[in-house]
């Protein structure tokens, strides 16, 4: 582990920290959508009494079972990094935002707990309708966990209501101010429906799949596919609004991530223009072979194509996050928005002339675009953090003040056992999750009921067989 | 900087308890992963497993409350300890890491399943050991500097702490045992009865072990211990540690009972949390740091206590729910037609 004494401890931090959260999102962002669906699929079977939602609800809770474990036990690593590897910073803010995330372990993560053995296991025992109001605690829980730890992370990109004491602490003073700071409505809203397009996407995708593969007479599959469009075609240019809302209010607070994400090395008294491509040169300040339209910068940033915008020269070196990270990411994120808006637009003209189970070219789009919601929130993640640099705590507290007084062998090293325990642990769960999908989901003809059976009941047996011996998969 | 001591004492109160309930529900989940290396047979490890499978989530929630509750009512503490514990907490996490996983992956393949329950054995043993050697380097003090952690990333590594490791191990597969004990039934019993004896004879050497090194750690810890008036608080602990433990041995070893013994080893565990808090108090970084130094202002106090009293009863209803829908003896012959 010598080798890393050379390397620096606040950057082996970072991107320790950085590694961590990014593999634990992937997971939130697909059990929030996906318990809501479940909620919706089990709703559905218990008003209709349609046995095929039963069966979809069993084909996606198996899903949802590993992608919560995951979503678990990376979560547990996150909550103590903050001391492990941030203890300045926690020391220092621990007042304002340490209470926001007890109140997020007290409402959220005690009732997805509480009520997960239910919903996956407990059917038989409780009955549809106790079973129905577990299934939808899980969901509302998860919601619930979204909105605490996002009003922290957004009181760090927008702090508000708190005052500093002499031994250097935030001290809060408006537990509203701080909860409802500038940033977090539409942080909560574009993460939130983003959450919801990442999960209609993959459930989508697998409909697509499974479309493609000559399934189309399954009833099944037609409910799925047909539900993820609609969501595709309506949430998908919501979240364009969304995210357009949310850029102007970043602009209002965090003008210089503004600047970052969109290449503006240069101020533009005469109207910005807009960078489509270009790579950015920080060492130069400009951005080289660049693709741009001629004020449209300032027309998307103020609604106005003459209006002046300021560029990072107007910044202190020292302040100044760095171009390129941001830049590609937010084209990133922004890029596959347009592209499951265009999805969601095709599918409702597929609709409209019935084509939407027998268009193939639909089908590899959306195959195609399954995994995009994934690769969009963490660019949209990176987007937004990467652009708060060099703070953790916007204009306040600098990365390089929040760290731990720890020796850069002794962060290399959890490093690197993060790093291998991760790939392998999750691409073992990502392997059986697609394994799951790729099964065909069918109506079958053994007898109905809970696939995930109680485990106490079919103890011996596992879940799985069990499935499988009664023909449910 | 203004606190409240009441709320403060509160505060301390509240997080010890949760540690404790976080100490017994992951304790026996986390023994029984340990235990899975004495049941060779898949048949029997369904069963070990399908008797925590719907609610270790919630157990280990409380190891969440335990560390965010910390950084919420002592950020400095918090800020103090993780850097110092470094490679333990790291390795525990690793550890819930492999354990929690193989929960839902070893039901999803025949190929690898050998391999996710070792996972589940080796990450179970991890996690516990992590979590005595925290304990022991924590009762044995942490350098400080100013508001800082001011020793190298090995100080955590003694002799005591092993030993407290070591017991902590002892003491979850005591606590694995004594439930299986009451959640099984036929040759399974029988056997985690036998383990249950051993681990409770182990887990006694080491109380024992830990409560004579305990008190030459620290001139404060001694002073607690063997001088008027803490000897008049403490005395009534190792009493009570050898009425439960007598008791402990009849119920388990003379009359087989099935639930007692269970319960008797949480009220043991309960009385060694009693001694420790007795020990530490006021401390939260043993002679250096108190929890008056470390607590956050009032207006954080109170904004959570409120949140706390009204949701902590709360989650133990449903909890204690989640327990009972989920009551009564596995039954391994079930579903098997
Ligand atoms: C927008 C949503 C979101 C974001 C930004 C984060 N999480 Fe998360 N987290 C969740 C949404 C979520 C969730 C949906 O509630 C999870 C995912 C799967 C699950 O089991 O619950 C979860 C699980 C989860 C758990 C395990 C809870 C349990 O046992 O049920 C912990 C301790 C954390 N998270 C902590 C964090 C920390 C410290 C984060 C920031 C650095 C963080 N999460 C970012
Ligand atoms: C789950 C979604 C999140 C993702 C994907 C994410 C991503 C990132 C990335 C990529 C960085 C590194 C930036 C850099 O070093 O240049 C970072 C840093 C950081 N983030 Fe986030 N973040 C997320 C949520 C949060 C939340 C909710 C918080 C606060 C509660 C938070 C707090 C921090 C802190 C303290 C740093 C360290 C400072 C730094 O390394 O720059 N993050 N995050
Ligand atoms: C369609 C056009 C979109 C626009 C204009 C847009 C805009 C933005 C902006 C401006 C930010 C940064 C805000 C800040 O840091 O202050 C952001 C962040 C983010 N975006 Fe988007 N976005 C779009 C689509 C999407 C899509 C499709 C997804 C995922 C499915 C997504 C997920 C995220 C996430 C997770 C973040 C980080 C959290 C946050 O700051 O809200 N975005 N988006």
């Amino acid at each position: 582990m010598e080798i890393f004494s050379a390397v620096d401890a606040v950057l082996l931090a970072r991107i320790q920290f950085a590694f961590t959260v990014a593999f634990h999102f992937i997971f939130p962002a697909f059990s929030i959508g996906l318990a809501s669906y479940l909620a919706v699929l089990n709703g559905v079977y218990l008003y209709t009494k349609d046995e095929a939602y039963l069966r979809l609800f069993n084909f996606w809770i198996k899903i949802f079972a590993i992608g919560f474990a995951m979503g678990v036990v990376s979560g547990i690593t996150m909550a103590y990094q903050f001391g492990t590897n941030w203890s300045k910073f926690s020391d220092i803010a621990g007042p304002v935002i340490g209470p926001l995330m007890a109140y997020e372990v007290l409402t959220a993560f005690f009732m997805e707990a509480g009520f997960l053995g239910i919903m996956l296991f407990g059917r038989e025992r409780v009955g549809d309708r106790l079973h129905m109001v577990a299934t939808a605690l899980v969901a509302i829980g998860t919601a619930i966990s979204a909105t605490w730890i996002l009003s922290v992370n957004s009181w760090m990109q927008t702090p508000a209501g708190y005052s500093i004491a002499e031994n250097g602490q935030f001290l809060p003073e408006s537990w509203l101010a701080i909860i409802f700071n500038p940033s977090f409505p539409f942080r909560l809203v574009h993460t939130l429906t983003a959450a919801y397009l990442t999960t209609a996407f993959i459930v989508g995708g697998v409909g697509a799949w499974h479309l493609l593969r000559g399934r189309g007479e399954n009833r099944l599959v037609r409910i799925m596919f047909s539900m993820a469009m609609w969501m595709a075609a309506i949430v998908a240019p919501m979240q364009l609004i969304f995210g357009h809302a949310h850029g102007e209010n970043t602009l209002e607070h965090q003008p210089v991530k503004v600047m970052a994400m969109e290449g503006h090395y240069h101020s533009y008294p005469e109207g910005a223009p807009y960078h489509l491509f270009g790579i950015p040169n920080d060492q130069e300040q400009r951005l080289d072979y660049a693709i741009s339209v001629p004020k449209l910068g300032s027309l998307v940033l103020k609604a106005d194509p003459n209006a002046p915008v300021d560029g990072l020269d107007t910044i202190p070196d020292e302040n100044q996050p760095p171009v390129g990270i941001g830049f590609w990411a937010f084209r990133i994120m922004v890029g596959i928005g347009l592209a499951m808006i265009a999805t969601g637009f095709w599918s409702l003209w597929a609709r409209y002339k019935g084509k939407l189970y027998s268009d193939t070219w639909l089908h590899r789009a959306a195959f195609l675009l399954s995994p995009s919601g994934l690769v969009a929130v963490i660019a949209g993640w990176v987007t937004t953090e990467v652009g708060r640099q060099p703070f953790t705590i916007y204009g306040v507290l600098r990365t390089a003040d929040s760290v731990s007084p720890l020796a850069a062998p002794a962060v290399g090293a959890s490093l690197v056992a993060f790093v291998i325990v991760y790939f392998f642990i999750f691409g073992a769960g990502v392997f059986y999750i697609l394994r799951l999908m790729s099964k065909e989901p069918k109506l079958g003809d053994g007898p109905s009921g809970p696939a995930v059976e109680t485990p106490i009941r079919t103890a011996g047996i596992t879940p799985a067989q069990q499935v499988e011996a009664q023909g449910l998969v | 900087m203004e606190i409240s001591e009441p709320l403060t004492i509160a505060w301390a109160g509240l997080l010890v308890v949760a540690v404790y309930i976080y100490i017994i529900l992951d304790g026996f989940d986390l023994g029984i992963g340990m235990l899975f290396a004495f049941f060779k047979n898949k048949r029997e490890r369904d069963v070990l497993m399908n008797s925590v499978a719907p609610v270790w989530d919630g157990n280990e929630t409380w190891l969440i409350l335990g560390g965010g509750g910390l950084f919420a009512a002592f950020p400095l503490a918090y800020a103090i300890i993780m850097p110092a514990l470094y490679a333990p907490i790291i390795a525990m996490l690793i550890g819930l890491i492999l354990r929690g996983v193989a929960f839902e992956y070893r039901w999803r393949t025949k190929r690898w399943e050998k391999y996710w329950d070792w996972a589940f054995i080796g990450g179970s043993t991890m996690a516990t050991l992590a979590q005595g050697i925290t304990l022991g380097a924590l009762l044995q003090g942490i350098e400080v500097e100013g508001r800082d952690y001011a020793g190298g990333w090995w100080d955590w590594l003694s002799p005591f702490s092993l030993l407290t490791g070591a017991s902590l191990v002892a003491g979850y597969c005591l606590l694995g045992a004594t439930w299986l004990n009451m959640k099984t039934d036929g040759d399974i019993q029988v056997r985690a009865q036998a383990i249950a004896w051993k681990a409770f004879v182990a887990t006694l050497v080491f109380i024992v072990g830990v409560s004579l090194a305990t008190p030459f750690l620290e001139t404060a810890y001694y002073q607690r211990w063997f001088t008027w008036p803490g000897i008049a608080i403490a005395a009534p602990v190792p009493v009570l540690v050898g009425w439960v433990s007598y008791l402990l041995f009849r119920y388990l070893v003379q009359e087989k009972r099935e639930v007692s013994p269970f319960l008797l080893s949480l009220m043991l565990f309960g009385l060694c949390f009693l001694g420790l808090g007795i020990s530490m108090y006021p401390y939260i970084i043993p002679t250096e740091i108190t929890i008056f130094d470390a607590a956050t202002p009032f207006k954080s106090q109170i904004f959570m206590f409120i949140g706390a009293i009204i949701l902590l009863p709360i989650i133990l209803i449903y909890t204690a729910y989640a327990y009972y829908v989920f009551r009564g003896k596995i039954d391994p012959d079930k579903g098997y037609h």
